[in-house]
């Protein structure tokens, strides 16, 4: 397969002295979805900008299906399609107009025929004629990517498409996004949320700072995520973990009061039963069990 | 060229137009019946004909283009505010469109809103008293460039603009003015000797002289200085515009 989105390089320095992205680079095939994590501010959203030609890039190059977003932009930008994070629409239009605005603003012929499969596959063609305020907000999120489906992209950008959606919509949206993905329609999109890269990427990159940190298959990622931590609290405190539990990978905390010890969920659950026997023929008293989860915040952490 | 792109800022744009067709008709007419009875009726009576045209017929040509030069302001800054201040804007500049087809879209409706409102303006003021148009093609061309240009610089406006209080500052401040004294109601050479230097600083005096030529072969100036005079202003409006765009001033950071 070949690569769809190219960059190479890329910075963006605001005139203020802000650095919003520092020497990016990043190849995404033809059906592909890349899922981009980041905490607020970390530069995701002027990634989606530079190459959308929102913002002007200080360094860098960015292709699109092979051709320069700066000097073949007309041929680069009417292969994307741009899903903001914003609800950003006009509120007296209506659903069906906005929509064939946007067919003929990137310079398509009009096609009521496609228009009609979009709203249809959005479920939005019952509110054609609905002005846009009298939407929910959910509907509105709808109406922003019928309106980025309208010219027929290759390229999807979703920035936070779940950001103040309900569990429904976040479903329909997934199926959508597999849905395009089997059109050969290559989706980059944005999110806070773990799961949604699970249910839905081929591949995870990690934003911040304005830099990728991290740029890896799914499961390489989720296997990082899967880990859980059990904390094994003593009723009284210990020098050194004993000899015959050396073979597991425990950690004792600092005033000897508790056993650490990580594991794999997805790995077989009899480890812990074997360390629990273990720890009770090695005569130690346990007072409290503990378990957590590295969240996604711990993960950035960790990686910055 | 990208027509379709233009064609469908076009469209939209003269959608909201006629979306509001009432409001956008009917204050153009009223206000022009309004300045009608105070000036012609109530004022006019008094005042004498002006080089030798009835002062009612005298000041149509300055209505019409005081309307005009106010709503192609207004209608071209709306036109780009409405969509940087709701955040539409970033479907138009990740569009496969130039700057120049931007430009073209949104400030070729605003023209067209403009010209329309100028032309019902003509129409009402025929009720009011009998105009004959000594040369008909000037008046269409002076009334087009005018549109045009002033929705050049409400374009600039509406991308210069961070709040809708500057959005109306500048008409109000600036444009009502040079218009107001720009010999809309009289001609320049009824004031003083001071006052009508002043006067040729004013950009609109040469614009409403030309208009008032194409109507009644008087003029302030020569219609030459008038046909330069908006050449010029045109041209300038036009390159301000292109330096915006070259550096995405506040629209591309």
């Amino acid at each position: 397969m070949t690569d769809m989105l190219s960059i190479t390089g890329l910075s963006k320095r605001y005139d203020d002295g802000q650095v919003a992205l520092e020497n990016v680079s990043l190849d995404v095939k033809e059906g592909e979805i890349l899922a981009l994590l980041g905490p607020n501010g970390a530069g995701k959203t002027t990634l989606i900008s530079a190459v959308c030609g929102l913002v002007v890039p200080t360094e860098g190059q960015i292709n699109v299906g092979g051709f320069d977003t700066e000097s073949n932009y007309r041929l680069a930008r009417s292969l994307i399609g741009l899903v903001p994070q914003e609800i950003s629409l006009e509120p007296f239009e209506k659903v069906i107009n906005t929509v064939r605005f946007s067919r003929g603003l990137f310079g398509k012929n009009p096609n009521d025929d496609y228009v009609e499969i979009v709203l249809r596959q959005l479920s939005l063609w019952d509110k054609k004629d609905s002005k846009i305020m009298q939407l929910s907000g959910g509907m509105k999120r709808r109406v922003l990517i019928a309106k980025a489906l309208a010219h027929e992209p290759r390229v999807l950008f979703l920035d936070e498409p779940s950001a103040g959606v309900d569990v429904e919509l976040r479903r329909e949206m997934w199926k959508l996004v597999s849905q395009l993905k089997s059109q050969g329609v290559t989706i980059i999109l944005t999110t806070h949320y773990i799961e949604e890269a699970e249910a839905i990427a081929d591949r995870v990159g990690v934003i911040s700072k304005g830099k990728l940190i991290l740029l890896e298959e799914k499961k390489a990622l989720i296997k990082r995520m899967g880990q859980k931590k059990l904390e094994i609290s003593l009723q009284s405190p210990i020098a050194a973990i004993p000899a015959q539990l050396q073979h597991f990978q425990l950690s004792l905390s600092d005033d000897g009061m508790s056993i650490n010890y990580l594991y794999d969920t997805k790995g077989s659950t009899n480890e812990i039963t074997k360390l629990l026997n273990e720890i009770s023929s090695a005569d130690l008293k346990i007072s409290d069990l503990k378990t957590s989860q590295s969240s996604l915040e711990e993960i950035f952490v960790s990686l910055i | 060229m990208n027509f379709r792109s233009i064609q469908a800022i076009y469209v939209f744009e003269m959608t909201r137009f006629f979306r509001t067709l009432l409001q956008s008709f009917v204050s153009p007419v009223i206000s022009t019946c309004l300045y009608f009875v105070v000036f012609g009726a109530a004022i006019g009576g008094r005042i004498d004909a002006v080089e030798g045209v009835n002062y009612i017929a005298f000041i149509v040509p300055g209505l019409i283009m005081l309307s005009v030069m106010t709503q192609a302001v207004s209608n071209a800054s709306f036109g780009i505010y409405f969509p940087k201040f709701i955040g539409t804007i970033y479907e138009v500049l990740s569009a496969p469109i130039s700057f120049a087809e931007i430009v073209v879209g949104y400030v070729g409706a605003a023209a067209s809103k403009a010209l329309f409102i100028g032309l019902v303006i003509l129409a009402t003021s025929l009720f009011f008293v009998d105009i004959e148009i000594i040369h008909p093609i000037v008046m269409i061309l002076f009334l087009v460039v005018t549109c045009i240009s002033f929705s050049l610089l409400g374009f600039i406006l509406g991308v210069w603009a961070n709040n809708f209080e500057q959005l109306q500052l500048v008409p109000l401040l600036i444009i009502t003015p040079l218009v107001f004294l720009g010999g809309s109601f009289y001609s320049i050479s009824m004031l003083p000797k001071f006052w009508q230097i002043v006067s040729l600083f004013n950009p609109v005096v040469y614009l409403i002289s030309g208009f008032r030529w194409a109507f009644y072969d008087h003029s302030d100036v020569s219609i030459v200085t008038s046909l330069l005079a908006i050449i010029l202003f045109t041209g300038f409006c036009t390159f301000i515009i292109f330096i915006i765009f070259k550096t995405g001033w506040r629209l591309r950071p």
